[in-house]
């Protein structure tokens, strides 16, 4: 198990291979579908953006409601696929970490490597779990958005597995060939 | 003719919806540990203690086990001679609803209006309701958290009669194969197969909440059920998509009559989140 530090540097990046066990750990933002589209709108007519994604790393996430005493309810990943189009804009402006679960889309696939960026997945259905290393949570835009605000999580070992380097090399097509079987 | 007050469907509803968002079923955590047995994937074995975990503390601290506790959906079946008062069924089952996703700390993920505004309602209704009239005088309800990572995957096409049993096997596979690790598996894959079809979907629906220890009565469709299950753990996806020989738990076939032109195919993937309750008023 690899232990990782938020936010990502190049020589953390560069060390970082499809299939490693990481614990990740400092600060991340998250954001979703609705986030995603008032961010593309703001860039599409030239505005600044609410928050500063220069190295950062997404959360594709929109938490439960925390119970009293808890910095954060139960918060899993949600399909990254559906961030597709959103995505590439914002690795231009140094977006370098994504986290969510299932495939990545085929146009940030394609420009991940020229921006070394890399793809964490996290266990879906293990929101519990992942709440637990989720130490505070505040909303730093769109509060209107409910769960879908975008917020900033500072994480302490949070589990993941690195999906996609940034070299490329892709767990979901590597994964299931090994364990592919002739049909009967 | 037995009298039957909405409220006490609205109390039922609001229980079994986040009874359903805590805890889930012994039949899926019994399918998770045999599957954690014979799993070969090191990357497998960890998915499935990690979800395995993360069920036994959602169950102890009243904690919903995902944070997409999902579209509502509830079957209601009623007998003729069930009277109900004291208000309208479907603003009980909604109220039952609003009440657990309010009340139980459960995330609300339900839009007024699917295409322009995209507005949250704020409190999770309305929810999707079936009712079906049958003799008796029980109300039978079945809730079900449908989370849409899962729902998103599912599919549906017409096949014709010469499609057969090879054509339903090929489209299962096919959209087993095509959602690969996007809806978390390992899966429950409900088929419907027959009827019209919006019935073929209602089947395939129904299908994803029943109990992972049965199997379909007749012998030919539960040795079908069967060999999909192995098919489709064959393909390789395995748990989280990573990689491994656990990509169903089970997979249940309900069946109905069909037009002698058809043949409907419905497949509705459901997570390992497998969320449900039952209960007979």
């Amino acid at each position: 198990m690899k232990k990782v530090q938020l936010p990502l540097t190049e020589e953390t990046i560069r060390g970082l291979k499809a299939g490693d066990q990481v614990l990740l750990s400092g600060t991340v933002l998250t954001g979703r579908d609705a986030a995603h589209k008032r961010l593309l709108a703001l860039m599409d007519q030239g505005q600044e953006l609410p928050i500063n994604l220069a190295g950062q790393t997404i959360y594709y996430v929109g938490p439960a409601p925390a119970r009293p005493g808890q910095a954060v309810g139960p918060a899993g990943p949600t399909s990254s696929y559906r961030m597709d189009k959103y995505t590439p804009p914002l690795l231009d402006l140094g977006l370098k970490g994504m986290i969510g679960k299932g495939r990545i889309g085929p146009e940030t696939l394609k420009v991940m490597p020229a921006h070394g960026a890399v793809y964490f997945g996290a266990i879906g259905g293990s929101a519990v779990i992942i709440s637990k290393s989720i130490k505070s949570a505040r909303v730093v835009a769109y509060p209107d958005l409910g769960p879908e605000a975008i917020h900033e999580f500072v994480i302490e070992d949070f589990p993941a597995v690195v999906c996609v380097d940034a070299q490329g090399n892709n767990l979901y097509e590597e994964g299931p060939k090994l364990y592919k079987q002739d049909e009967l | 003719m037995r009298e039957v007050q909405v409220s006490t469907i609205t109390q039922a509803v609001k229980e079994m919806f986040m009874e359903a968002n805590y805890v889930i079923g012994d039949d899926v955590m019994d399918k998770l540990a045999q599957a954690r047995q014979k799993e070969p994937s090191p990357l497998g074995q960890m998915v499935l203690d990690q979800i395995m975990e993360n069920n036994r503390i959602g169950a102890e601290d009243s904690l919903c086990v995902c944070q997409d506790t999902g579209m509502s959906v509830v079957y209601l079946t009623i007998g003729q001679d069930v009277h109900l008062t004291g208000g309208a069924l479907e603003a009980a089952v909604n109220e039952g609803v609003r009440q657990a996703y309010t009340e139980g700390f459960l995330r609300k993920s339900i839009v007024a209006e699917p295409l322009f505004d995209r507005k949250n309602t704020g409190d999770n209704t309305p929810c999707v309701i079936h009712v079906r009239l049958v003799p008796g005088d029980k109300v039978h309800i079945m809730c079900i958290a449908k989370g849409f990572g899962s729902e998103n995957m599912s599919q549906l096409k017409m096949l014709t009669p010469s499609d057969g049993v090879e054509g339903v096997k090929k489209f299962v596979l096919k959209v087993v194969e095509e959602a690969g690790p996007n809806p978390c598996p390992p899966l429950v894959v409900g088929v419907g197969i027959g009827g019209s079809f919006e019935l073929s979907a209602l089947m395939a629906k129904r299908a994803t909440s029943l109990p992972l220890t049965r199997s379909h009565k007749d012998p030919r469709y539960k040795a079908l059920e069967e060999e999909l299950e192995q098919g489709i753990n064959r393909l390789g996806i395995g748990p989280a998509g990573y990689g491994g020989q656990t990509t169903a738990l089970k997979v249940h076939i309900v069946t109905a009559p069909t037009h002698i032109a058809g043949l409907p195919v419905a497949v509705n993937i459901c997570c390992h989140v497998a969320r449900h309750a039952e209960r007979v008023l």
